[in-house]
Order: C-alpha cells, then structure tokens, then sequence
C-alpha cells in the first residue's frame, strides 16, 4: 500500500471515533456490592442501546460518604459529573447553591407528575421544577432472618422488641450469633432508627427526628429507645466493628447468624447468593413497625452541564430511569420497589409485594416516614451528629441518660 | 553578567519560595477566615465570629480527638525515639550481616500508611489474628481485644505508627553514631568510663541535632495520622480512635460542616505551634552557641 492510501484509511477510523464517542454520561453513585451492581449494569446496557455512553464513577463506602465528598470537590472545580447518587434534602442544597440541571421537559413530556406518589415527586423536585429522577423506594425497616438458624434455637421471629431480646437470647444459646451487624456508624444509626419507630411509633419519630422538636428529643420515650439499643450490645459479635453490610449479611445466608436490621437492599444479596424468600430467608418489619414504612428513595441528580451533547445524554438517561423496562429490573435486582406507580407486580417477590403493599397502606394511615440514618429527613450536619450518638453510645458502656443529654446536644449544635 | 550572578541563587529559589507562601501560609490564613464564616457544605463568607469555635468545643468527638492525638503523639514519638536509637546503638557494634539487617528495619518505611494500617487490622482482629493465632497454639484464653476495645484502640494505632517509623529513626541514628569522633570514644575509655557511661555522657549529648531531627520528622508523622487512622480502625469504636485530622475532615467534608472542620484545622495548627515554636526556639539557639 503506498503512503497516500495508509493516511487516508487512518483519517476514516480516526473520524469514526470521533462519531462513535457521540455523548457519554458521567455517573457517580457508591453501588458497589453484588446485587448493586448488576442493578447499575443494567442501565448502563439498556443506555448503550440508545447510543450512549457511560463513563462510571463508583466511589464505594456503603452510607455515600465518600461518593459524596468526592463531588464536593468535583462541583466546586467546576467539572460536576453529568449525573450523581444524590438524594433527599441534600438535593435542595445542591439547588439552592444553584448545581443542578432543570429537567421538567423530560419529566412533563413522560407525565412524570402522574407516575409518582407526591412523597416522593416532592423530593425531587427543587422550587417547583424536576431537578432529579427517582430510581427506587427502599424500605430500611426490615428485619432479615434465617428460618433454619430459628429452628435450630427453638426461637420465633420477633415482632415486638421485648420478643426480640427473649429470641435472641435463645439464638446465643444454642452457640449462633443472635444479630448480624456491621459496626460502622450508618449501620448503627440503622438500628437505632428501627428502634426508635418501634418504640415511639411514627408520630414520636416524625415529632423528634423529622421536625427535630427538643421536647420531643428530651422525652421518657428516647430513654427508652435508649435503654433497649444498649441491649442491642449485648446481641453482636465481637467482631463487629469495621464490618461492611454485605459481609454481615452473608453471615445470616450462611446461617451464622439469625438476624439482621437492615433495608431491603439486603434482599439483593441473598437473590445474588440463589435463595428463595419464604424458605431460605424470611423478611418481617422491624419489631413494633409492622404499620409504618421508613422510606429511603434512591435518585439521580443532573448536574448544569455546558455542552450540548452532554445535556441530550443527560435527558435521555433522566427518561430511561423513570421507563417501565429499567424501574422493573433495576428493583428486581436490587430489593427494592419501584417509584414509578402502577407497574405489574408478577415478577417480584412475596417481600417486595410486602414492600409495595405496605408503602400504599401506610402513605393512607400516616405510617410512612423518610429515614434519617439515610439522609433522607435532615440536613447532613443532623444525621452526622446522630450518627457520632449512635455509634459512640453502641460502642460504649454510656448510660441512658448520658446518651439523651449527648443527643440533644449534638442535634442542637448542628443546626 | 555580575548582577546575574549574584541574584541566580534567589532567582532559582523565588519560585519555591513563592509557592510556599502562597500554598502554605496563603491556605492557613484563608482556612482561619473560613473558620470565622458560616460554611457549611460549600465556603460562605459570612462572618459568625467564634460561634465555630464554641460549637467545636461543645462537640465530644472532639475532646476524644484532642485527648487521642497527645496520647498518640508523645508515645508515638517517645517510643519511635528509644527503640529507633536502641536499635542503631546495638546495629553500630559491627555485627555481621549489618548491611542486611538494616534494610531489613528500614523497609516499613517504604510502604504507605493504608498498607500498615490495612495489615495490621488484620493481624489484631480478634477473630482473625493474633488472638486466633495464639488460641489455635492452644492457649485457650488469650485474649488481645484492644483494636475492639473503646480504651485501648488508641494504642493499636501507637504500635503501627512505631512499627512503620522506627526503623527509619534507627536509620538517622545510625548515621549519627557513624560520624562521632573514634577519637573521643578512645579517650573515655583511657578514662575508665564503661560502655553505658561512655554512650550517656560522651556520645548521646552529640547526638543531639539528630534527636531534633528526628523529634521534628515523627512530630509531624503523628500530625499527619489520618490514613493510619482510617485504614486501622476508621476511627472506630464509635470514634474512640479519632484524631483531629480525622476529625476535621469528617465534618468538613462528609459531614457539611465546612466552618467547624476548618475551626479544628486552626486549632491542631495551634497546638502544633505551641509545642514546636519553644523547641525549635531553644535548639537554633544553643547550635548558634
């Protein structure tokens, strides 16, 4: 081949490129664990088929927190990412510092007012216009566990906490692990959440965690929640802290353990791990929350982008979210339900249909409450200083009271 | 072509020189006037005073975070110090194998703080470690809980930190004691003096620049201790392994409390300053005696 042929052919692969790197998109989330990310993989493919690209930007750590420090720094350098695993009152504050991108076209255009519940179109929208899109609607107080390490003890599931202790007891017993538990601050605050809507019920826990009202705070029923998450010590193993969630749960699919507080994201790992709900794994709400739904709404939100290519990327990945096609799979592999209402029911399982009938009962009766261990009911600073109470009062020997006085404190001071 | 040649020196400096002003002192002063505003999770210039500061003294975590770094830090440097000059003292007696054996000591030194801490968490988890190790030995009731344990978490962090840094102590020792005069060991010994008392009165005093260098190089080490931290413990239980560079970014940056995380970065500078000004003082002073 002579010089003048070999250019040529190198210009048109060259050009070719240049096409196919049409418009990608940037996302950034912390879905990293089994059943996450084959969820995450599958809107990536069915993106893929629509021609674009999707550049991934996983920052693990369970609760966010890194993902979430990494596009702080990212959005103040002036180079967001198209996309981010933003939720709940963090995208109002990522609006009112003026981050996020106005996509009430998509969302007019696919009826989006009339596909979900307002709790949850409620969160996405910032003054008035669709900033995000919803993926999902998890449930956080579940509790998971192993119907042959029940047997073995000769214990029942639990559906009050003072049954809790007397099963768990039983569990220890007969040489298992009564709770499985992963000793890292989110987690913690997970199960001091599940304890508090189980003692105080939902009308305590919007007064106090919601509304954050001292005397509500200050009250008999948080020594309570107290007292019972100091016996919750008592349940865990010695090797706790440190340990991620998914490790945790793996402990009750391989029957080391009898339990776990933990959100349905946990069903995920034990669909990824082939078993079946009913008979290898059994989900029940929380002790004393069989009425009430903690909600934690996972969703995208789309970051001001400059170039045009990138904000037609941007509008296709916002419509393929909300689609029949990905709401289903994306839920079937992960545990949780879809946000988008009215969509079949068949292929999910008994837990999710739980899940889906409890979220319309208790949206009627009051029941249904936004998760503050998930960054879903207050400011950052908020959850942060609960976390610090949880964590530090689970890890320690400190009293009831002690643990009350630091809570109001801690909430008080950040704010 | 003589005015060159007298500026080249400052000139080849200047842009050092500039950047550490800007970088260094620029960013302190830009991190004080941030410590005074109402940030939150992004810098807003709006001034608020002290409030930052009474809100950071009210906090526990950071009065655990305070309380862990003198701990950490005077046994961190105290026991880096002994054991790094114990084992230059005992490698300087022109043993065989000295070449081999130094490297052997030195090479913590080479590998990141993650790896240590990742390591070492693995080695006192109880349930994994030392303590397996020891009970599948046979020793039923061994029991080394302190990465677990809300007191003593603290020092596991001491035992990596000195595990990583000795050697490289050892190595400055070394160096040290190399260059001591054969001629003054030669005269304490004509002079009776034993082996212990010829090291604590002859050879120790002239050792001194080295024990600044060293207190100056493992002061700012414990300063630092913020990837030993999290890869260890990640401040864990609780936050009873914290310290002050853990604790500023947790609320600077995951915790949307920019203006609290920056009144702590203040303070460590503070501190730093308190104890490091007066020794930095005293020793320029006596070397220009």
């Amino acid at each position: 081949m002579n010089t003048k042929s070999i250019v040529l052919t190198c210009a048109s692969l060259l050009l070719c490129t240049g096409l196919a790197r049409a418009a990608d998109v940037e996302v950034l989330h912390w879905w990293t664990s089994g059943g996450e990310a084959r969820s995450v993989d599958h809107l990536k493919k069915s993106l893929g088929a629509k021609g674009v690209g999707w550049k991934d930007f996983a920052v693990a750590g369970g609760g966010g927190e890194n993902a979430m420090t990494v596009l702080k720094s990212r959005a103040v350098s002036g180079n967001p990412p198209t996309a981010a695993q933003i939720k709940g009152p963090s995208i109002q504050e990522w609006g009112d510092l003026g981050f996020l991108a106005n996509i009430d076209a998509v969302a007019k255009s696919n009826r989006w007012d009339s596909l979900l519940p307002t709790v949850v179109s409620d969160v996405m929208k910032h003054e008035g216009k669709y900033v995000a899109a919803p993926v999902n609607v998890h449930r956080v107080n579940w509790l998971w566990a192993n119907p042959a390490v029940f047997k073995k003890a000769g214990a029942t599931i639990p559906t009050t906490w003072q049954d809790f202790m007397v099963q768990a007891r039983k569990i220890q017993d007969a040489g298992m692990i009564a709770l499985a538990h992963g000793g890292q601050a989110w987690q913690d605050a997970t199960v001091f959440e599940s304890i508090a809507l189980g003692i105080g019920g939902s009308d305590y826990y919007r007064k106090a965690f919601v509304e954050l009202d001292m005397k509500t705070l200050d009250s008999a029923t948080t020594r309570e929640v107290f007292r019972v998450f100091g016996e919750v010590r008592g349940l865990i193993d010695s090797n706790a802290p440190g340990r991620d969630w998914n490790v945790a749960t793996s402990m009750v699919i391989k029957g080391e353990a009898g339990m776990q507080l933990m959100g349905d994201w946990a069903k995920g790992e034990f669909t990824a791990a082939g078993k079946t709900p009913g008979v290898d794994y059994v989900c029940v709400a929380a002790p004393g929350t069989s009425g009430s739904f903690t909600f934690n709404i996972d969703s995208f939100a789309f970051f001001n982008q400059g170039d045009a290519g990138a904000q037609k990327a941007q509008r296709a990945m916002a419509a393929e979210i909300l689609s029949e096609d990905f709401q289903k799979v994306f839920n079937l592999n992960k545990g949780s339900i879809p946000a988008r209402l009215g969509m079949a029911r068949d292929e999910f399982d008994s837990c999710a249909h739980a899940s889906m009938d409890a979220f319309l009962a208790s949206a009627q009766t009051g029941g249904l409450v936004p998760s503050f261990a998930h960054g879903m009911a207050v400011s950052e600073a908020v959850s942060g200083a609960i976390y610090d109470t949880a964590t530090n009062y689970l890890n320690s020997r400190q009293s009831v009271e002690d643990g009350v006085k630091q809570l109001v404190a801690a909430i008080k001071s950040a704010q | 072509m003589n005015w060159l040649e007298k500026m080249l020196p400052k000139l080849v400096l200047a842009p050092t020189t500039v950047a550490m002003i800007v970088c260094m002192y620029g960013f302190m002063i830009w991190t004080g006037a941030l410590s005074m505003t109402r940030s939150r999770m992004l810098p807003q210039w709006e001034f608020v005073g002290f409030d930052q500061y009474v809100r950071l003294f009210q906090n526990p975590r950071w009065e655990v975070a305070l309380n862990n770094l003198w701990i950490f830090g005077f046994l961190f440097i105290a026991i880096s110090l002994v054991l790094g000059l114990v084992l230059a003292i005992l490698l300087d007696q022109k043993i065989r194998g000295e070449g081999f054996i130094r490297t052997v000591y030195l090479y913590p030194m080479a590998i990141s703080f993650i790896v240590t801490g990742t390591a070492w968490k693995w080695i006192m988890n109880p349930g994994l470690g030392l303590e397996k190790l020891m009970r599948d030995f046979g020793f039923e009731t061994f029991e080394f809980r302190w990465l677990v344990d809300q007191e003593m978490a603290i020092y596991t962090i001491v035992i990596a930190a000195v595990w990583q840094s000795s050697g490289f102590v050892m190595a400055m020792f070394l160096a040290g004691l190399r260059g001591v005069d054969d001629s003054l060991i030669k005269a304490s010994q004509i002079d009776g003096a034993s082996a212990w008392q010829a090291y604590w009165h002859v050879i120790l005093p002239i050792l001194r620049p080295v024990f600044f260098s060293a207190v100056m190089i493992l002061a700012h080490i414990a300063i630092k201790s913020f990837d030993l931290v999290q890869a260890l413990t990640a401040g864990g239980p609780g936050y009873a392994s914290d310290l002050p560079a853990n604790f500023m970014y947790t609320y600077a940056f995951n915790r949307a409390q920019m203006g609290v995380g920056a009144a702590s970065a203040v303070i460590m500078l503070f501190g730093v300053l308190a104890i490091l000004v007066p020794y930095l003082y005293s020793e320029l002073r006596s070397q220009r005696k």
